[in-house]
């Protein structure tokens, strides 16, 4: 049995003042002796590059690590809308506490109050930090900064550049990042992907990665490791995320000690492109800022196949104005993809497949004049045109929710640390800020808040008390031995000699996932996940096809271990998503709904976070519980009425 | 639609490649080009042959990871789009199609389509930044920055890094690339102070890879995000005013 308590190390005392007395009583490491530690920052997203930049900046050695092949297209790039932060330069009532406020709220209360403030807090230094790195944010005519509300929030606090924001934001990161890559304070391993986190008497001590370019097999050691891998929504296949996102880093964690929290709350984004055939490889997100200005709608009738156009106004539904008057197309995203799920479920969908709604902005073109449209939404509508042939300046966009962001992660304290010590999770890869559901534009703002001006402080408590002590030698048995291991996996994969490709796999998971772990989920259907999932892995295991050699560049051998380990992952999401009899946030349990049909919690039993415990392939997870006090934030049902 | 594709394979950076042919059958209007060769690589499984290697990653234009020659186009025949945004609606039954690498001396072939591009990282490691160091940076509105400024910075900073100017330059010049970085950063006031020392650094270090410019303007018409050659005449300007500057900021520790 485990002997692991969980111990979020949480401050106490004014909420205001917690942070600030946190970092005064942490450990300090002395400027000249942090040159003595080694980090390893694995992930070079937001979270990633800022941390390893800001730790290189304060004088550790930094070996950063990545996929791809730049630093610059980590899946952060592809974010769209924008970046939440207490500015309040809009004087319309903003505040770090508002912005606490809405996160807590927004999350349903699955979130903790310490670190959420802290979020808030400093959420109006990254702005000042991007700026100050050459991020070219809107502007007003005078120069000054431009912000735009987002979904769910009834104040105007989101930063952006055009439709571009994360592309921005991760080039400031990544020209900081590499800015100390000239200056020799980084090491940067491009093309290397992470296959292992290695231990030495219960402390990270580094880790092992496959060079995806020449298929060789390397050990890292380090202080400590930092995981910024991003989430996992590719558990679903068909999501919004990049085509290479994937759980890897994390689920090696997992099972070698890293407990992993709340897995079964994913966000499913309500405005993306609806696929067009089974072919389909991914689904294109449409930035939710779109909703400020688009109208959501289908048609009254059932089955109605006329074009938009003629349908007349007294047909339409706009079914979120007509059901949450105060925030009409602005409700957060749970409740706009369940309605939108809810009105296609009654046949009540459009498009070839009956699979979309509409998105219409015939009322803003009439409103503000085309210019202004394409002024706010140029880049969107051509990506629009691009991928369906249909112009959103003359026909409404037709919109339906995808996979889109994973607020499970690995379990992380205060500090971030995972419950191995020395081995931290940041950004969209930990559990901690969202909840059960995230905030348009906080993500951008957490893996940043993360990496700029957390990890970058707490870390050094850690490492403080290691002062002297040398990193693991990569001759040591802890790592031979890991690096066997992956050899004979990578061996195993490869003499599998089965019919079926990797991606007819990873589709047919999908599929389970989708159904079962979606939008809304019941117990009859978790159990059938539960019970599938196995069995279609057992399958994989013995029937996939990965051909080609270790040696090189071999793309199906990469994408064989990350479909394996989504098996694992997706039986872990079902087993969360079965255990929380409630619903709330992005977790929706059909069982636990109101009257109106909307998510019902149990604060009496469910106001925590699940932390599961690896316990052997074949065993499923033991289950730790974090509990979660509110002093801040009354607890009350969301209503967006 | 069926289409014949005529497609360069290579097993490693150190040996020769070939063209092969493949029959690309029952392909559809909507799909993308890249489902179209997810296809035939399922085919290929199934048939017990190597799947073709290419990169992607984000497939909706943003992260600069895909990037083919599509009949000798670096990023195919529709402007202003990268190859994964190409939709198979543009092609016609019965069409050949080429499918290449980029093609240039900087940008060595690792396997089949896949490129190393690295050097477009060793330019921006040269110079590419504006120095603040975490936790140092004023209120963001303490420099107001005119809205012309700020977008015509944000149109220079669009670039996604792909390559694609290079690859379709018959000098596989770099100017392309390296002006939108330094256009970016240069033209904001945060980027004043290290706006000499950076173009010279970054200029030079693209001289040690790519080819030099003599105005064919290809990279603009392969550009999928359309950066404008007017950068490149500013960078050259600003190339020689660092020469002067810089070698002042030397002699007499002051500009
Ligand atoms: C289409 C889209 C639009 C979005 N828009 C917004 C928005 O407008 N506002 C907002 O706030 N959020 C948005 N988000 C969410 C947000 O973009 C992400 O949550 C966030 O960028 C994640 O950043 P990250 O640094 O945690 O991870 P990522 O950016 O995903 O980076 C992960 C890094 O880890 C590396 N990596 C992963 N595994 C390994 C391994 N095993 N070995 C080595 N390296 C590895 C990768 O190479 C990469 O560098 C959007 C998301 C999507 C999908
Ligand atoms: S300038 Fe254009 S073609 Fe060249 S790398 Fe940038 S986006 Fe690609
Ligand atoms: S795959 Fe990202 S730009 Fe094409």
């Amino acid at each position: 049995m485990s002997t692991i308590t969980l111990d979020s190390r949480c401050p106490t005392g004014p909420i205001e003042d917690r942070w600030d007395n946190h970092k005064f009583s942490m450990k300090l490491v002395n400027p000249n002796n942090k040159r003595r530690f080694e980090v390893i920052v694995v992930g070079t997203g937001l979270a990633g590059a800022s941390a390893a930049a800001s730790l290189a900046q304060l004088g550790y050695k930094v070996k950063a690590f990545t996929f791809h092949d730049s630093p610059r297209r980590a899946h952060s790039i592809a974010a769209q809308g924008g970046i939440n932060a207490a500015k309040n330069y809009k004087n319309d009532g903003d505040s770090v506490f508002r912005l606490f406020y809405d996160t807590v709220k927004g999350g349903d209360f699955r979130a903790r109050e310490s670190n959420v403030y802290r979020l808030a807090q400093v959420s109006v230094n990254i702005i000042d930090q991007c700026v100050a790195q050459g991020v070219p944010f809107a502007r007003e005519y005078g120069g000054l900064l431009d912000n735009r509300s987002f979904g769910g929030a009834q104040v105007s606090r989101t930063f952006y550049a055009r439709g571009q924001t994360g592309q921005q934001l991760l080039l400031g990161a990544y020209q900081a990042l590499m800015e100390q890559v000239q200056l020799g304070t980084v090491r940067l391993y491009t093309k290397t992907e992470l296959l292992d986190v290695v231990l030495k008497d219960g402390r990270a001590c580094g880790i092992v990665t496959r060079d995806l370019s020449t298929g060789e097999i390397t050990s890292h050691s380090a202080h400590a490791v930092l995981l910024c891998t991003g989430g996992y929504s590719n558990a679903f296949y068909l999501s919004t995320n990049a085509m290479n996102c994937n759980v890897t880093a994390a689920w090696r964690a997992h099972r070698k000690g890293a407990l992993f929290a709340n897995p079964c709350y994913t966000q499913i984004h309500p405005t993306c492109i609806p696929a067009s055939d089974e072919f389909q490889s991914k689904l294109t997100l449409m930035s939710e800022s779109l909703r400020n200005d688009g109208r959501i709608w289908v048609p009254k009738g059932f089955d109605d196949n006329r074009p938009a156009g003629q349908i007349p106004e007294a047909e339409r539904d706009y079914y979120l104005e007509r059901k949450y008057p105060a925030f009409g197309n602005l409700v957060p995203r749970d409740v706009a993809s369940r309605n939108a799920k809810t009105v296609v479920d009654e046949g009540r969908g459009i498009g070839p497949l009956k699979n979309g709604v509409y998105l219409d902005f015939s009322d803003s073109i009439g409103r503000l004049g085309e210019s202004v449209v394409r002024e706010r939404y140029g880049n969107l509508f051509d990506m629009y045109e691009r991928i369906t042939g249909e112009n959103p300046y003359q026909v409404p966009m037709r919109i339906y929710p995808a996979t889109h962001y994973t607020m499970g992660g690995l379990w992380v304290d205060y500090n971030l640390m995972t419950t191995i010590p020395g081995l931290y999770a940041l950004g969209e890869a930990n559990f901690s800020d969202h909840g059960a559901n995230r905030l348009g534009a906080s993500a951008l703002m957490q893996g940043l808040a993360d990496g700029y001006f957390v990890a970058p402080y707490t870390i050094g408590d850690y490492l403080a008390g290691m002062l002297g002590d040398p990193v693991v030698p990569t001759s040591d048995p802890v790592f031979t031995l890991a690096e066997a291991a992956l050899r004979d996996d990578i061996n195993r994969w490869l003499s599998v000699g089965g019919t079926r490709s990797v991606d007819h796999y990873h589709r047919e998971l999908g599929k389970i996932v989708w159904d079962q772990i979606g939008m809304a989920r019941d117990r009859n259907g978790l159990e059938k996940a539960i019970a599938e999932i196995p069995a279609l892995r057992e399958e994989f295991r013995t029937n996939v096809r990965v051909l080609g050699t270790a040696d090189g560049i071999n793309q199906s051998l990469e994408k064989v271990q990350r479909v394996d380990d989504f098996f694992e992952l997706a039986e872990l999401m079902a087993r969360d998503a079965l255990w929380r009899e409630e619903s709330c946030g992005g977790h929706f349990r059909v069982e636990h709904q109101t009257e109106e049909g909307e998510a019902k919690r149990d604060d009496e039993h469910f106001a925590n976070a699940a932390a599961w415990e690896w316990q052997g392939a074949d065993t499923p997870q033991q289950l730790h519980v974090e509990p979660l006090d509110f002093e801040y934030v009354k607890l009350t049902q969301r209503s967006y009425k | 639609m069926n289409l014949t594709l005529k497609v360069w394979r290579q097993d490693g950076p150190h040996t020769g490649g070939r063209f092969e042919t493949y029959q690309a059958a029952d392909i559809k209007d909507e799909m993308s080009f890249l489902e179209m060769l997810d296809i035939v690589n399922e085919r290929l499984i199934e048939d017990g042959r190597e799947p073709i290697a290419f990169d992607s990653d984000c497939r909706e234009g943003i992260c600069g990871t895909c990037g083919l020659m599509v009949n000798g186009q670096a990023h195919g025949p529709q402007k202003g789009t990268a190859t994964c945004q190409l939709h198979m609606r543009t092609f016609r039954d019965g069409d050949e199609i080429t499918i290449e690498p980029w093609r240039a001396a900087a940008f060595p072939i690792m396997k089949d389509l896949i490129v190393d591009r690295s050097p477009l990282d060793a330019i921006v490691e040269a110079g590419g930044y504006i120095n603040a160091n975490t936790g140092a940076a004023p209120d963001a509105n303490l420099i107001p920055i005119p809205k012309p400024v700020a977008d015509s910075s944000m149109d220079a900073a669009a670039c996604i890094g792909c390559g694609a100017c290079v690859a379709a330059c018959p000098n596989s010049a770099g100017q392309l690339f390296t002006s939108a970085k330094l256009n970016h950063l240069n033209l904001l006031p945060q980027g004043q102070a290290e706006r000499w020392k950076r173009t010279e650094a970054m200029v030079e270090r693209m001289e040690q890879f790519f080819g030099s410019c003599t105005n064919h303007g290809e990279c603009q018409e392969a550009c999928p995000k359309e950066i404008s050659i007017d950068f490149i005449a500013y960078m050259n300007r600003d190339y020689i005013k660092a020469k002067i500057k810089n070698r002042k900021l030397q002699g007499q520790g002051f500009p």
